[in-house]
């Protein structure tokens, strides 16, 4: 059941994982008037995918990563609204190669270190770019957001229209693509590589696994899907604000992962459906008893059920089996 | 000349009030993530929370300055034994992540109670007359109240080190941090002594949050956004030491008094940036034994 890879674990698609998708598909005709919600869900189910990729499966802690998601955001941003490139796939690519290249750069120098010094650096390299974004008001707009994001239509032909249609294509397709690729990435060797390193990053060490130059290669990697998620965040809403960058939403994302499930490839499909779809009816009404919640269910999350909600699922399910977990 | 000499006098003069309220909080976050081995990104709540208990005790209750302070220290140290035994304790063998995530719960929970029953404005200061004004030193004016921290700040820190240093009780804690087992096998009581010096830190935050509101507006969002400094302090000076964060604390103070004063335009830019070298260069911080 616990589709979480690894070393031997059989790769073929299991039937259930097609069911997110059908899902999907069928939430786009049964319910078009949440299809800008359901666009937003797909971005941020690809952005803890990314997340997943390196905390759940290499081991990195880290409260930045919302530094590769905003700078993706910010540069098909002002692509759009500054340089004139307007075309969504064109202002993926580069916003993409962005986070990729600041992956590598820091991933680079911050993965040699660990425990509160790697959670420091990864923390202070989300909050320059928050105060990048936060000063150079004449790019980012600063705390006002940057508005007037231009993006023509996807291929020329599916205009982004106000109530979410191409949008939530768009996003699904791309997270399609995302999903593929992570998933063929866990469970390849190299996958099991990073599972070996989170699991005693001595050992793998000791049978000569280049771990330092494994960690940089998937952080890269994870920085380059957390950009992407950043762009289509900008394209759907033809806005940027500093909202995307600092501790808060890094915070927020963990939160979404260790919801559904940290390590297992669907805690990030169910983490963000559960948290987004809960913030949409609860926190507008509630906005105080919204966070409360949220910071009980973390700490009961922590203290009694570490494998977040499809962790509650496999027991469930091996209790009905007459399995002991 | 005489100008900058001024400025630079000012900037020294309010930066050194700023680090030794960041040191004031934060040193009690360097012991007891050095001693537990516990990462504790809550730490700013406690701060937060004395600011609170601070501002109701004088004005809700009409209590003198000085026994508000007495008070904000007495409750936070209480309150974060009930914790302590409560929650935290139960996370010391769990990995890095859960505490973690079991901190951030702890900020949004305490985040989501500050707003219920103080709205989100921030906190007025109330001080006390003779804390008010100016005062002459040197031919110059400075603010009383700023003189005021820094002298209680450094009475605060000395005897703290010496507490720490010369007696019994400080002496267990060093022994503790340097080799737990080993203070464990000897007969110490780490579980006792954890309870309690986890205590006095965060009675030490709640007081620094207290003291400081004036520098650091008491306000919900408090904890996720002073969280950066008080963990940069922390990381930059070295775990488990006390000299390490003192010099951090005063290097960022009077850093990001002078970026505010003389390049507002990057706003905390720098801190960060320094930050971050100093961690490549020295991963373990400053005064840090672990590199």
């Amino acid at each position: 059941m616990t589709h979480s890879g690894g070393y031997g674990a059989d790769p073929r698609i299991h039937w259930l994982e097609w069911l997110p998708w059908l899902a999907a598909i069928v939430c786009f005709f049964l319910v078009p008037e949440y299809l800008s919600l359901g666009a937003r869900i797909l971005i941020y189910i690809l952005f803890a995918l990314s997340l997943d990729l390196i905390l759940g499966y290499a081991g990195i802690i880290t409260l930045g990563h919302s530094a590769f998601f905003g700078l993706g955001a910010y540069v098909a941003g002002i692509l759009g609204a500054h340089v004139g490139i307007t075309d969504p796939l064109l202002q993926m690519a580069i916003a993409a190669l962005a986070a990729a290249i600041l992956g590598i750069a820091t991933g680079a120098v911050i993965l040699r270190t660990r425990g509160l010094t790697l959670l420091m650096l990864t923390l202070a390299i989300t909050s320059v770019c928050l105060e990048i974004a936060n000063k150079a008001t004449t790019i980012t707009g600063g705390a006002d957001g940057l508005s007037g994001v231009v993006v023509a239509p996807v291929f020329g032909q599916f205009r982004f229209d106000l109530f979410g249609k191409t949008a939530f294509v768009y996003c699904l397709v791309m997270l399609f693509i995302g999903w593929w690729l992570v998933r063929r990435l866990i469970y390849s060797p190299f996958g099991a590589t990073l599972t070996g390193i989170r699991e005693n990053t001595a050992r793998m060490h000791a049978v000569g696994a280049p771990v330092y130059w494994r960690l940089v290669s998937v952080y890269t990697l994870s920085a380059t899907i957390a950009g992407t998620a950043g762009a289509l965040l900008t394209q759907t809403n033809q806005f940027v604000g500093l909202n995307v960058l600092g501790f808060e939403p890094s915070g927020e994302l963990l939160v979404m992962l260790i919801l559904g499930g940290v390590g297992r490839l669907y805690g990030a499909f169910v983490g963000p459906i559960v948290y987004l779809i809960a913030q949409d009816f609860l926190a507008k009404q509630w906005p105080e008893y919204w966070y409360f919640g949220i910071g009980v269910l973390l700490v009961v999350i922590v203290m009694f059920a570490r494998g977040g909600l499809l962790g509650i699922v496999d027991l469930v399910v091996a209790k009905v089996q007459g399995k002991r977990p | 000349m005489a100008e900058i000499l001024s400025s630079i006098v000012s900037v020294a003069f309010h930066g050194a009030a700023y680090g030794m309220i960041l040191y004031v909080i934060s040193v009690g976050l360097s012991v007891t993530m050095g001693l537990m081995g516990f990462t504790n990104l809550a730490h700013g709540v406690f701060a937060m929370a004395g600011g609170y208990i601070l501002s109701s005790a004088m004005t809700g209750f009409g209590y003198p300055f000085p026994l508000a302070l007495v008070i904000a220290f007495l409750l936070v140290a209480a309150g974060s034994i009930f914790l302590e035994r409560l929650l935290y304790a139960r996370l010391y063998g769990s990995g890095e992540l859960a505490q973690v995530l079991f901190t951030i719960g702890l900020i949004f929970i305490a985040v989501a109670i500050a707003r219920l029953i103080y709205g989100t404005q921030a906190q007025p200061v109330y001080l006390p007359d003779y804390l008010k004004g100016q005062v002459q030193l040197l031919g110059r004016d400075f603010p009383t109240y700023r003189v005021f921290l820094i002298v209680f700040s450094a009475v605060m820190i000395a005897a703290l080190w010496f507490g720490v240093e010369r007696t019994r009780w400080g002496a267990m804690v060093r022994a503790a941090v340097d080799n737990r087992a080993m203070a464990q096998s000897i007969g110490i009581n780490t579980k006792r002594l954890f309870t309690l010096t986890f205590a006095l830190g965060s009675g030490l935050a709640g007081l620094g949050g207290a003291l400081g509101a004036e520098i650091i507006s008491v306000q919900p969002t408090y904890p996720f956004e002073q969280l950066v400094y008080f963990l940069i302090v922390v990381a930059v000076g070295g775990l488990g030491s006390l000299r390490g964060p003192f010099v951090a604390a005063l290097l960022i103070g009077v850093t990001d008094t002078a970026c505010k004063y003389w390049v507002p335009q990057f706003g905390a830019f720098f801190i960060y940036v320094a930050t971050i070298a100093i961690l490549l260069w020295r991963p373990g911080g400053l005064f840090g034994r672990r590199a």
